[in-house]
C-alpha cells in the first residue's frame, strides 16, 4: 500500500458526499417542481395522510406519554439540588413543545414512515412498477414522491401538537401521582409559562421534519438497488438519512429560532 | 414505423448497445432474441424513454424520439401509443386488479368515469381469459400466470398502436406459456398494432413472431422472417435456436 492511499480514501469519501448531496438537492427541486405543477392525486394524497400521519398517532402518543413522565423526574431530582422543584410544570411543558415533542416524535416517524416509504417504493422500483407508471403516462414524482411528502409535511405539526399536549399530560400524572403537586397549581403553572411561540417553533420544526423523513423514504427508494438487499440497503438508508437529517436540522433550527 | 439507427448504450464500462439498427414495419410482429444480459431490455427502455441512450436515432412513424428530453404534453401523447407487458407484469399492488388494468383510462387526458373504466377493464379482462369476479381482487391473490394475463390486459387496455412484450412466458408452465403466446398473437392481430416481443424462449418466437432479430454483442446478429430463421447459416442463430452449449456463443457471460 502506497503512501498516498489514505489520501486518496479521503478524496474518493469527499468526493462521494458531494456527489450524494448533489443527487439529493435534484431530487429535492424536482419534488417542489412536481408539488406545484398538475396533477394533483387526490386519492393518494389522502392514503398517505392515513399512514403517515393518522397512524402513527399511537407510537407518538406513548413516546411522548413517557418521556414527560420521566423528564418531570429529572427536573424534580435536579429543580430539589437548589430547592426549586417548582418549575417542574413549566421546563416540562417548555422541554416538550421546543424539543422533545418535535425531536422525539420525528425520530418514531423516522423509523416508521421512512422506513416504509423506503421499502414500498423499493420494491416498486425492484418490480418495474416505477417503470409501469412511466409507460402509463404517469409521473412517478407526481405520483408517488408528492403525496407523501406533503401528507408528511402537513401531518407532522399536527403529531407534534398532540404529542407536545400527551407529553405535557404524562408531567402532570407524574407530577400529581409522585411528587405531589396540586393538580389545579400543575396545570396553572404549565399553561402561565408556556407561550406562543415555545409550541409554534416545536410545529415549524415538525413540518420541516416531516418533510426530510418522507423525502428521504422516498428519495431512496427510487434508488433502491436491485433485489432484496437493494431494497434492504435502502431502508437502512432511509431512516438513517432521516435521522441524522433531523438532529441536524433541530440544531440549526433551534439556532436560528432562539439563538440570541 | 418503427426504426432505430445506431442505438448505443453503456453502463459505466460495460458497453449493452454497441450499434444497434432495426427496423420494424407497422401492424408488424417482430421478435427480438438473444441470452440474458445481451441488452434486448435496454432497447426496449430506450425507446420508451426509460432508458436514456449514449448516441443513436429512434423514430417512429419518422419522428425522432428524443426520451426524456420531450415536453410534458409531447411525452404524454407519445407515450399514450404504447402499452407494455412486463416482464414480471408490475401490476401495481396497492390496487386492484380492475384499478390496475384501467389505470391509464382513471388518469391523464381524456379519462373515463369510473363506472365506464371498470366496465372497460372488466372488458378487456374478458379477453385475456380471466372472470369479473378477478376484478376486486389485488394482484397479489393471483397466480403467475393470472397476474400475467391482468399485465396483458392493462398493456391493451387504451386500445395502443405499439405493445411491448417483455419475457411474455418467463415463469409460466409450458401451457400457460402457450396460452398468453396464443393469446398475443390473436390480440396483436386483431387489433393490427405493431408489436416488439424480447423471448429466449423459442416456441414463444415461433408462435408471436413475423420477423425475428437476434442481438447479440450489442449489435443485431440477423434479422429475418420467422420462416427463414432455420434455414439461415449463421452459427450464432443456429447455436441459440437449437440451445448448443458448443459455438460461436460463450455460455459463460
Amino acid at each position: 500500500m502506497s503512501v498516498t492511499a489514505p489520501l486518496a480514501w479521503l478524496g474518493h469519501l469527499v468526493l462521494s458526499i458531494l456527489a450524494e448531496t448533489g443527487r439529493v438537492s435534484r431530487f429535492t427541486g424536482a419534488t417542489l417542481a412536481a408539488l406545484v405543477r398538475p396533477p394533483f392525486y387526490a386519492r393518494e394524497f389522502l392514503h398517505a395522510l392515513l399512514q403517515i400521519g393518522w397512524l402513527s398517532l399511537p407510537v407518538v402518543g406513548m413516546t411522548a406519554l413517557f418521556t414527560g413522565g420521566a423528564l418531570a423526574l429529572q427536573i424534580y431530582a435536579g429543580g430539589a439540588r437548589f430547592s426549586a422543584e417548582s418549575v417542574v410544570p413549566s421546563i416540562v411543558a417548555i422541554g416538550m413543545a421546543r424539543e422533545l415533542g418535535p425531536v422525539l416524535g420525528g425520530l418514531m416517524v423516522a423509523a416508521r414512515v421512512a422506513s416504509s416509504i423506503a421499502a414500498e417504493i423499493g420494491t416498486m422500483k425492484v418490480t418495474e412498477q416505477v417503470d409501469a407508471l412511466v409507460t402509463l403516462s404517469t409521473d412517478p414524482m407526481k405520483y408517488l414522491t408528492v403525496p407523501r411528502v406533503l401528507a408528511a409535511t402537513l401531518s407532522m405539526p399536527v403529531l407534534v401538537a398532540v404529542g407536545d399536549s400527551i407529553g405535557i399530560f404524562g408531567g402532570y400524572l407524574v407530577g400529581v401521582n409522585r411528587l405531589d403537586f396540586n393538580g389545579a397549581t400543575y396545570i396553572k403553572n404549565t399553561v402561565d409559562f408556556l407561550q406562543f411561540w415555545d409550541v409554534g417553533s416545536g410545529l415549524v420544526k415538525g413540518a420541516v421534519f416531516g418533510f426530510l423523513v418522507a423525502l428521504m423514504g422516498c428519495y431512496h427508494g427510487m434508488n433502491s438497488g436491485r433485489g432484496a438487499q437493494g431494497v434492504g440497503r435502502a431502508t437502512k438508508s432511509a431512516v438513517v438519512a432521516a435521522s441524522v437529517l433531523i438532529l441536524a436540522a433541530n440544531y440549526l433550527l433551534t439556532e436560528a429560532f432562539f439563538s440570541a | 414505423m418503427i426504426r432505430l439507427t445506431d442505438l448505443h448504450k453503456s453502463f459505466g464500462a460495460n458497453r449493452v448497445l454497441a450499434g444497434v439498427t432495426l427496423e420494424v414495419a407497422r401492424g408488424e410482429s417482430m421478435v427480438i432474441i438473444g441470452g440474458s444480459g445481451t441488452g434486448k431490455s435496454v432497447l426496449l427502455k430506450s425507446i420508451l424513454g426509460l432508458v436514456t441512450p449514449d448516441a443513436g436515432r429512434i423514430e417512429i412513424d419518422g419522428q425522432e424520439v428524443a426520451g426524456a428530453r420531450m415536453g410534458r404534453a409531447a411525452r404524454e401523447a407519445f407515450l399514450a401509443r404504447f402499452g407494455m407487458l412486463f416482464q414480471g407484469a408490475a401490476l401495481f399492488d396497492s390496487l386492484k386488479v380492475w384499478e390496475n388494468v384501467a389505470f391509464r383510462l382513471l388518469h391523464g387526458p381524456g379519462k373515463l368515469s369510473k363506472a365506464e373504466a371498470r366496465d372497460r377493464a372488466i372488458d378487456r379482462l374478458r379477453r385475456v381469459g380471466l372472470r369479473p369476479e378477478v376484478a376486486d381482487l389485488y394482484p397479489a391473490e393471483l397466480s403467475g400466470g393470472m397476474q400475467k394475463r391482468a399485465g396483458l390486459a392493462r398493456a391493451i387496455a387504451a386500445n395502443p398502436e405499439i405493445i411491448f412484450f417483455d419475457e411474455p412466458t418467463t415463469g409460466l408452465d409450458p401451457i400457460m406459456a402457450g396460452v398468453i403466446n396464443e393469446l398475443i398473437r390473436e390480440i396483436v392481430t386483431e387489433m393490427g398494432a405493431t408489436a416488439m416481443t424480447i423471448t429466449h424462449d423459442m416456441t414463444s418466437v415461433r408462435a408471436i413472431a413475423d420477423r425475428v432479430a437476434m442481438l447479440h454483442g450489442g449489435q443485431i446478429r440477423w434479422t429475418g422472417p420467422v420462416a427463414d430463421m432455420d434455414a439461415t447459416p449463421d452459427p450464432y442463430v443456429q447455436q441459440f435456436i437449437h440451445g448448443r452449449a458448443e459455438g460461436p456463443i460463450a455460455a459463460v457471460r
